[in-house]
């Protein structure tokens, strides 16, 4: 089996590359790749994201028939993608980081700035926070409910459809923080960056 | 609820721990991926390596345990001293580094942090603030505390907060090395006038005080050295001493 980590040139993704290589072990091939066809013929694809939606956004706009084969590789052949902080949010249809830059559309909803109640939260939320898991998902399984993951970002996924809300966290607000729609899974934490728990959630991505 | 951050720090010096745990069953004590791992497994919530390194012959050095460490240690990994340009801190997260800091070159040059703020985002970008206390303010020091920049640091934070910068690690260099706790006027200070997380650093000598960063300090991590270094604390400790406190921790 092979798993490809979409190396688009936008953020750094080295601490994704570390984590899936420590969990894949000799086990599974872990592809660090732009290509269209290794992106096609894998089983499974993790999306990473820093930095901006909308760089992000532009970042994969900038390769050539990159969302296509994205969009081909979970939409139509529905096999199995995680995507990770704003690799998450690029799921949505809209963004309104930095300017309203349209998403990738594969789970309707769209991306806003947390709201931190007017100052009374710091933002960007950094650090440590405890997930409540509302859904039965394949990417937690052996993760118990209240498990820290590490997050950091200042905008969140606001889903139409809330029946894809696998956990949200506890900040200013409920904070929706993974999603599970059929094949396709997204974390707003950082399971690279998670420990022991981060891991089993590679782990379980890895092993689906 | 979103957990204070207890951050232990390595200073590193030709890719060498030169003030680390001083434990006996070490295989080498110098080793600073032996030693982030030993912090990272013992419940620490993110490692930060401080390169002290003088010369520049030896500055590549870092790149080096950086790569090692990241690949050992999955808990954030922020790393600073002399980073002076975009390029120094591309180099330090291809590497694996998943925040760097930077002091000088944000004071001399602020297009440093506006540029890679915008090109790597916020969340990788800290602003290291040396201050010391002159009259009734806190005044800015560069290269390792040997110059005085003059600019008042209150205001000095709020720039740095605009300019792009995730986080703010502040260092009172009247408490740095005294073990007397930290600079509690200057951390709450600091924190009320901005909006982005601080992390507190500089003069932690009991458990007390981390607790006291935090809660007078209005930090939302403590970084401290020597407590931890020398087996007078270890991590999962500081912990369970904010926990039995009411302080927010990961356990």
């Amino acid at each position: 089996m092979n798993v490809t980590i979409v190396d688009y040139k936008s953020g750094n993704i080295s601490s994704v590359i570390n984590s899936f290589k420590e969990v894949a072990k000799d086990k599974v091939t872990i592809e660090v790749t732009s290509d269209l066809n290794k992106i096609k013929s894998s089983d499974k694809v993790v999306l990473p994201g820093q930095g901006s939606f909308k760089s992000c956004i532009d970042a994969l706009n900038k390769i050539k028939g990159l969302t296509d084969t994205l969009s081909e590789f979970a939409i139509t052949n529905q096999k199995p993608l995680l995507g990770i902080c704003v690799g998450l949010q690029m799921f949505a249809d809209i963004g309104y980081e930095e300017t309203e830059t349209k998403g990738l559309g594969w789970i309707s909803g769209k991306v806003s700035k947390i709201d931190n109640q007017g100052g009374k939260f710091k933002l960007p939320h950094i650090g440590w926070n405890e997930i409540n898991i509302v859904k039965d998902s394949k990417i937690f399984r052996d993760i118990e409910n209240n498990s820290h993951m590490y997050f950091v970002h200042s905008y969140e996924f606001v889903p139409n459809d809330k029946k894809v809300i696998s956990a949200t966290t506890d900040y200013s607000t409920k904070v929706v923080c993974s999603v599970e729609k059929e094949n396709i899974f997204g974390t707003q934490f950082h399971p690279e960056k998670s420990d022991k728990f981060g891991l089993k959630i590679i782990d379980n991505f890895i092993s689906l | 609820m979103l957990k204070n951050r207890i951050i232990p720090c390595l200073d590193v010096k030709n890719g060498r721990v030169v003030k680390g745990i001083n434990f006996v069953d070490l295989k080498d004590a110098g080793d600073p991926v032996e030693q982030a791992k030993i912090y990272s497994d013992g419940g620490a919530d993110e490692i930060c390596f401080l390169d002290i390194t003088a010369s520049n012959e030896n500055r590549d050095t870092i790149y080096d345990v950086v790569e090692k460490t990241s690949k050992k240690c999955f808990v954030p990994l922020t790393v600073g001293g002399g980073v002076r340009s975009v390029e120094d801190i591309n180099k330090l997260l291809n590497c694996g580094a998943d925040k760097v800091s930077i002091n000088t070159a944000a004071v001399e040059n602020p297009k440093v942090i506006i540029d890679s703020s915008k090109k790597f985002g916020s969340q990788c970008i800290v602003v290291a603030i040396d201050a010391k206390k002159n009259g009734d303010k806190w005044e800015v020091f560069t290269h390792g505390g040997r110059n005085n920049s003059g600019i008042d640091a209150l205001e000095y934070a709020e720039q740095m907060e605009k300019n792009g910068a995730g986080e703010l690690l502040v260092t009172s260099m009247d408490r740095d090395g005294t073990q007397v706790g930290y600079d509690i006027d200057l951390m709450s200070k600091i924190s009320s006038k901005v909006n982005i997380p601080v992390i507190a650093s500089g003069g932690v000598g009991n458990l007390d005080h981390l607790m006291d960063g935090i809660k007078l300090g209005k930090a939302s991590a403590v970084l401290a050295a020597s407590i931890f270094h020398y087996g007078k604390h270890s991590i999962k400790e500081a912990k369970d001493y904010l926990d039995s406190k009411g302080i927010p921790v990961r356990i």
